[in-house]
């Protein structure tokens, strides 16, 4: 009987968390009108969300399309296909990899630096204060960061597959022999925009919304002390990589899955 | 009542019948509360009577589960967030921890509520930090971060910032607790003088018994959820009520005890 009251308890608490993330979520929203008469806000933002975060995407790119050139080379080579390297980095990396992994590092680096910040401003009262001051904290706080989120990700996931393909010509034409024009008009040839691109462009959208929506709940949502701080930070890289990986999937099959 | 919400003779906070429970705990049980206008309103107690708990109430951030709370003649929690957010611009609150935002430098954060509110230009603006900052005393910090000030220049610059619209009132949220006895004595002198000078109403909360009766016109001591004794300050401070007395000498026995309630001792321990 315990038992079933315990779970009785974890179900009831799940779902007000579930009420509160999508009461919170429509707060946000409302206050994206304001947000056009603050641009300001809005650029600073973007630069701490989305440029600081510029850096591990560029790096990780580069080493996934290395990465892929290399394995993809090892393969392609057995059947004698390797002059379609091109198009084999650049399909996984539009379609699948660059939203995947910048979801997944934007989580780390972006994600978890929102929970930080909105829950160390819920802990030290700032986030009552503006209250008090007659400002709403999450128009003014909250829907900033949110709106820096869902602009910044395709944006990232771009950046991360530009400099695959990158890393792919260098390690794939420079290192491996596979011949330069064969690598690109192969690329250019077979990758769609609707099928390919705009699919990842989706994607991508979608995995920076589930973000940063996860990231800036955990923060307002967490218990106000250095503890509650550090699991609601935990909760979000954990949330975010299980949401994106998840959704990837559901995503995948909806996009692609009839093929 | 509220047909007259400027009548100089009614309360500017008037709380009736409060009641407010965390889980299955009360921390107000039918509390009734006024606070006049111009003074200066002690409201104390010992820790984890719900002081602070009580300035949300009035603010509005939290909701009663009976009673009200009427400021200026309105019910607090009657209002639209709209109607809410435009009575919070007459009230100022100083939080314990000071509450300015820290990614911004002293001057933004006392500028903050100006930009956010008004449409003064820039040079106003500047001129009205500068004035209320030079009444803290904290003119020549202003273009420090927070991080950089100490706990009594930290609580001081919020001061400034509580108070950079005018309000009609101002909270103190244990605004002694922490201080070295320098910061003190500052803020023993700002809390009247700027309640003077700016014709506030002031509402401290606190459970520095000394100084707050120093300060408060009028003192409301609060325990186990009711007002145990409510007056003018030298009223309470000769009262000769049990519970007042062991308040106000900080006697660590009496009708307010010294255990959280337990089972006695001795099976406490020789169980098991």
């Amino acid at each position: 009987m315990e038992q079933l009251a315990r779970l009785g308890r974890i179900g009831i608490g799940t779902l007000e968390r579930l009420g509160r993330g999508h009461v919170l979520l429509l707060h946000m929203l409302a206050g994206f009108a304001a947000l056009s008469v603050r641009p300001k806000l809005l650029i600073a933002q973007i630069h701490s969300v989305g440029v600081l975060s510029m850096l591990i995407i560029t790096v990780s790119g580069l080493f996934v399309g290395m990465v892929l050139a290399l394995q993809g080379y090892y393969i392609l080579s057995q059947f004698g296909a390797e002059e379609t390297l091109g198009v084999m980095v650049a399909a996984s990396l539009v379609r699948e990899l660059g939203p995947v992994v910048t979801g997944l590092l934007f989580a780390g680096r972006a994600g978890s630096a929102l929970t930080a910040e909105i829950g160390l401003m819920k802990a030290t009262e700032q986030l009552s204060g503006l209250e008090m001051m007659a400002v709403d904290p999450i128009k003014r706080i909250l829907t900033p960061r949110f709106m820096a989120g869902l602009i910044s990700m395709p944006l990232l996931a771009a950046l991360f597959s530009a400099i695959g393909v990158i890393g792919g010509h260098f390690v794939g034409v420079g290192l491996l022999g596979v011949d330069d024009g064969a690598y690109w008009s192969q690329m250019q040839a077979k990758i769609d925009l609707h099928e390919d691109i705009y699919n990842g462009v989706i994607k991508s959208l979608v995995f920076g919304f589930v973000c940063t929506w996860i990231a800036l709940f955990q923060g307002h949502d967490c218990t106000p002390t250095s503890e509650g701080v550090s699991r609601a930070t935990t909760r979000t890289v954990v949330h975010s990589a299980l949401a994106v990986l998840c959704l990837d999937f559901v995503l995948t099959a909806l996009m692609f899955g009839e093929d | 009542m509220s047909s007259h919400p400027d009548d100089s003779n009614e309360p500017l906070v008037k709380i009736r019948g409060l009641r407010f429970f965390r889980g299955e705990r009360a921390i107000f049980d039918g509390v009734d509360i006024d606070i006049p206008r111009g003074s200066i309103t002690a409201i104390m107690g010992p820790s984890g009577t719900g002081k602070t708990t009580l300035l949300k109430l009035i603010g509005g951030q939290l909701r009663p589960h009976a009673g009200t709370i009427h400021v200026n003649g309105q019910d607090v929690h009657k209002l639209s967030t709209k109607e809410l957010y435009k009575l919070r611009m007459r009230m100022g609150m100083l939080f314990q921890s000071g509450a300015l935002l820290t990614d911004i430098s002293v001057f933004d954060n006392i500028a903050y509520p100006l930009r956010e509110h008004t449409k003064l230009p820039e040079s106003i603006i500047r001129k009205l930090v500068l004035m209320k900052l030079e009444a803290v005393g904290l003119r020549g910090a202003r273009d420090l971060m927070p991080s950089e000030l100490s706990g009594g220049m930290a609580r001081r610059a919020a001061m400034a910032r509580a108070v950079v619209l005018d309000p009609e009132m101002i909270m103190y949220d244990e605004p002694f607790t922490g201080q070295d006895p320098i910061s003190m004595g500052v803020l023993i002198q700002l809390i009247p003088r700027l309640n003077k000078a700016s014709r506030l109403t002031s509402i401290v909360v606190s459970h520095d018994v000394q100084e707050t009766t120093n300060i408060a016109d009028m003192i409301y001591v609060l325990s186990n959820g009711k007002v145990i004794a409510g007056g003018p300050s030298k009223q309470i401070a000769n009262s000769t009520s049990f519970w007042v007395r062991q308040f106000m000498d900080g006697l660590p026995d009496g009708p307010v005890p010294f255990h959280f309630p337990a089972e006695p001792l001795e099976t406490d321990i020789l169980e098991n």
